[in-house]
């Protein structure tokens, strides 16, 4: 898994609540069976005017120029603000994959839905969870002076606004922040517990054998 | 102490808890189809891993499925997308390299999979059950543990038969009273996520209880328990009562003989204890219910039926007007439009959330004797699997639907979610039972109105919604 320590970036603000994964990314670019190329077609359907589809040639495409991140001075932004409850819906993974794909590497807002939020650590997104006034704050800085920049320090978890001389601290869990800071296989650590799988299932297999069908035929 | 359902589940299912505050939980049932799963696959092939357990996977295809007659016929061929064949192609390839046992796009049993894995009795009360899929919370219907996960849990559980959790929280949803005639568990749970919002679980585990919970049959407690996602809640669950038992019984791939007997004794403690505590709970009357359907972009935006759509202009909240003002706009609706004035374009029943016998059953008893209105380009009636659809033609709900103008098709999610052919074009107005109307989810620019099947026949009927209450067919 990519790792993740510290990021400073440009942040891109996008007002915004209830982001539905649905428009991260739309379910025609879900056909594809790679992890990657999703970045193109991130927001598709408020970056461009048309409907997008598998495979397009991009540039071709008529863009909507009110779209945040379609402006130049959030062409290179790396870190995403929003509101409340961003990643809600479907538990498809191409969501935090296009965000990164596209460049991505935070995502601030006051709440995440719960799988979209699990699904940001697996890949090296960090998904920051502030306060509904901190968030306002920070959508106030970023629009009076388009093109800021954040400094994320997830060790100390903080995020640093240098220009307004602002530190904002943010709460994490252990598990998920260590396994970000060293970009651990969660695969290889939960298979150092294989005596313990195993162990549970031969109690399972003892209390509840119907759960193990070759046994019960 | 006293436990909730979940703390039970949870605790039965806890393999190891660490110190960091992390759990390791061990999954009983994990559903797999095309359209999350092919990168796990790859993974665990790239990491040179083999499946834990084979057995305790069930996979089949569902999102990319043509539902077309004559396309199903060619198997693989008829799915005219190339890039949706692939995706069906690499789930068949992927199930025959590790063994991996399920229903393939021909099988008779294949549907969507939270359709099909109760109907086989691939899930059961008490297991922990999980799939690539949001609306695993299904399954919670039957006093299991259901939820949905990312690709890489996918590829996780594939390889450990486990998960790393914390654990979330407890909510109870009390429903008290009986739902009025015309009113359906779907008009439930939109008026729970209406009343708590699309947040308003994030976090938790509802268990949804009370006498209108208790009259609901399993399939209507799985309607509800598929919508608890879109109030945030990964997990809904209903107790284990005599029903639970009943729908479990003889079903395929439930125990028998011996083994039933021990497993019903252990599934009867599937309930909350008294005195439980919850962390939060809700109160909601069934007996006041209307029909519901939403009017804007997310689940949360839903009225009763002889309502009228809200006006941006009352609301104090300068955040909240502008997101009702884009919804709206998205919706093409006007303030204080009545919601019984919204034209329809197009119908579809079917889905996760309602494409079972009951709801077949409900829409038929409204279309019967009936037509599809003129201005209604399309009714779709899709039968959430093989099973369902061979029920429903036994008992000829396929010719009452055919003869009102509906087209009866083959089983997957379709419209649900527009992967395979059937979809909204730009700007059509969508009476659907399915659990989503985010902006596009049913086709680009399409607007989708959330109803139960009976709202959505009687919609493709009249070309506008009514209310069911006020209506004969009802």
């Amino acid at each position: 898994m990519q790792q993740f320590d510290s990021h400073q970036g440009v942040v891109a603000p996008l007002d915004r609540a209830n982001v539905d994964t649905d428009l991260i990314i739309p379910k025609q670019f879900l056909k594809s069976i790679r992890r990657t190329g999703f970045g193109p077609n991130l927001f598709d359907s408020l970056r461009y005017l048309d409907e997008g589809a598998i495979g397009q040639d991009n540039d071709r495409r008529p863009r909507n120029p009110d779209f945040v991140l379609n402006k130049p001075e959030y062409s290179s932004a790396s870190i995403l603000l929003a509101r409340e409850n961003f990643g809600c819906g479907s538990s498809r993974e191409h969501a935090p994959w296009a965000l990164l794909d596209f460049g991505i590497r935070c995502v601030i807002a006051p709440s995440f839905a719960d799988i979209f939020y699990n699904n940001s650590f697996k890949n090296g997104l960090l998904p920051i969870v502030l306060d509904d006034e901190e968030v306002a704050e920070l959508f106030i800085a970023v629009k009076s002076a388009p093109g800021l920049e954040l400094a994320v320090d997830l060790a100390a978890q903080t995020v640093i606004d240098n220009d307004n001389q602002r530190t904002y601290r943010f709460s994490i869990d252990e598990f998920r922040k260590n396994c970000l800071l060293d970009g651990l296989d969660e695969i290889g650590l939960t298979l150092k517990s294989s005596a313990a799988i195993k162990a549970f299932e031969a109690r399972q297999r003892a209390s509840s054998p119907w759960l193990y069908p070759e046994q019960s035929a | 102490m006293a436990k909730t359902l979940y703390d039970k589940l949870w605790d039965s299912h806890l393999v190891e808890q660490r110190a960091d505050g992390s759990a390791l939980i061990y999954i009983d049932r994990h559903l797999i189809h095309e359209v999350t799963s092919p990168q796990a696959f790859e993974g665990l092939r790239l990491a040179g891993r083999a499946p834990w357990r084979v057995d305790a996977n069930l996979s089949m295809p569902d999102h990319n499925v043509s539902t077309d007659r004559a396309e199903r016929a060619q198997g693989m061929a008829g799915i005219v997308d190339p890039t949706s064949r692939v995706q069906v192609e690499t789930l068949a390839s992927n199930v025959q390299a590790y063994d991996i046992p399920g229903f393939s796009m021909d099988d008779p049993r294949q549907g969507i999979v939270h359709v099909v894995g109760p109907e086989q009795g691939a899930t059961l009360p008490g297991m922990t059950v999980v799939c690539g899929d949001s609306h695993t919370s299904t399954h919670g219907a039957l006093g299991a543990l259901a939820h949905g996960i990312g690709t890489s849990e996918v590829e996780h559980v594939l390889a450990t038969q486990c998960l790393v959790q914390q654990k979330m929280q407890n909510m109870l949803v009390w429903v008290e009273g009986s739902l009025p005639v015309g009113v359906s568990a779907k008009d439930l749970v939109l008026a729970i996520i209406g009343r708590i919002g699309t947040a308003g679980a994030t976090g938790y585990a509802i268990e949804f209880a009370g006498p209108a919970v208790r009259e609901l049959s399993i399939e209507g407690r799985m309607t509800v328990c598929n919508m608890a996602i879109e109030a945030g809640a990964r997990a809904g669950l209903v107790a284990v009562d005599q029903k639970t038992i009943d729908y479990v019984r003889g079903r395929p791939m439930a125990p028998t003989g011996q083994m039933w007997d021990k497993a019903e004794v252990a599934w009867r403690e599937l309930v909350s204890d008294p005195g439980a505590e919850f962390d939060r709970r809700v109160d909601l009357d069934a007996s006041a219910l209307k029909p519901q359907v939403t009017w804007g972009n997310s689940p949360e935006l839903v009225l009763p039926v002889d309502e009228n759509v809200p006006d941006p202009a009352q609301e104090s909240d300068p955040a909240k007007r502008e997101s009702m003002q884009r919804a709206l706009e998205y919706m093409g609706l006007e303030p204080g439009q009545a919601i019984s004035d919204i034209q329809i374009d197009r119908v579809f029943i079917g889905s996760c959330t309602n494409s079972r016998l009951e709801d077949l059953r409900a829409a038929a008893s409204i279309v019967a004797g009936h037509h599809v209105a003129d201005s209604v380009k399309q009714a779709l009636v899709v039968p959430g699997s093989g099973t369902v659809k061979q029920q429903a033609e036994a008992e000829g709900l396929d010719s009452i639907f055919s003869a009102a103008g509906f087209e009866w098709r083959e089983p997957g999610c379709s419209m649900c979610l527009a992967m395979n052919a059937d979809k909204l074009g730009p700007g059509e107005h969508c009476a659907s039972t399915s659990n989503r109307n985010f902006e596009g989810r049913q086709g680009f620019g399409g607007r989708t109105h959330l109803v139960s099947p009976s709202m959505a026949a009687a919609a493709a009927i009249h070309g506008h919604f009514v209310n069911l209450q006020n209506h004969s067919e009802a």
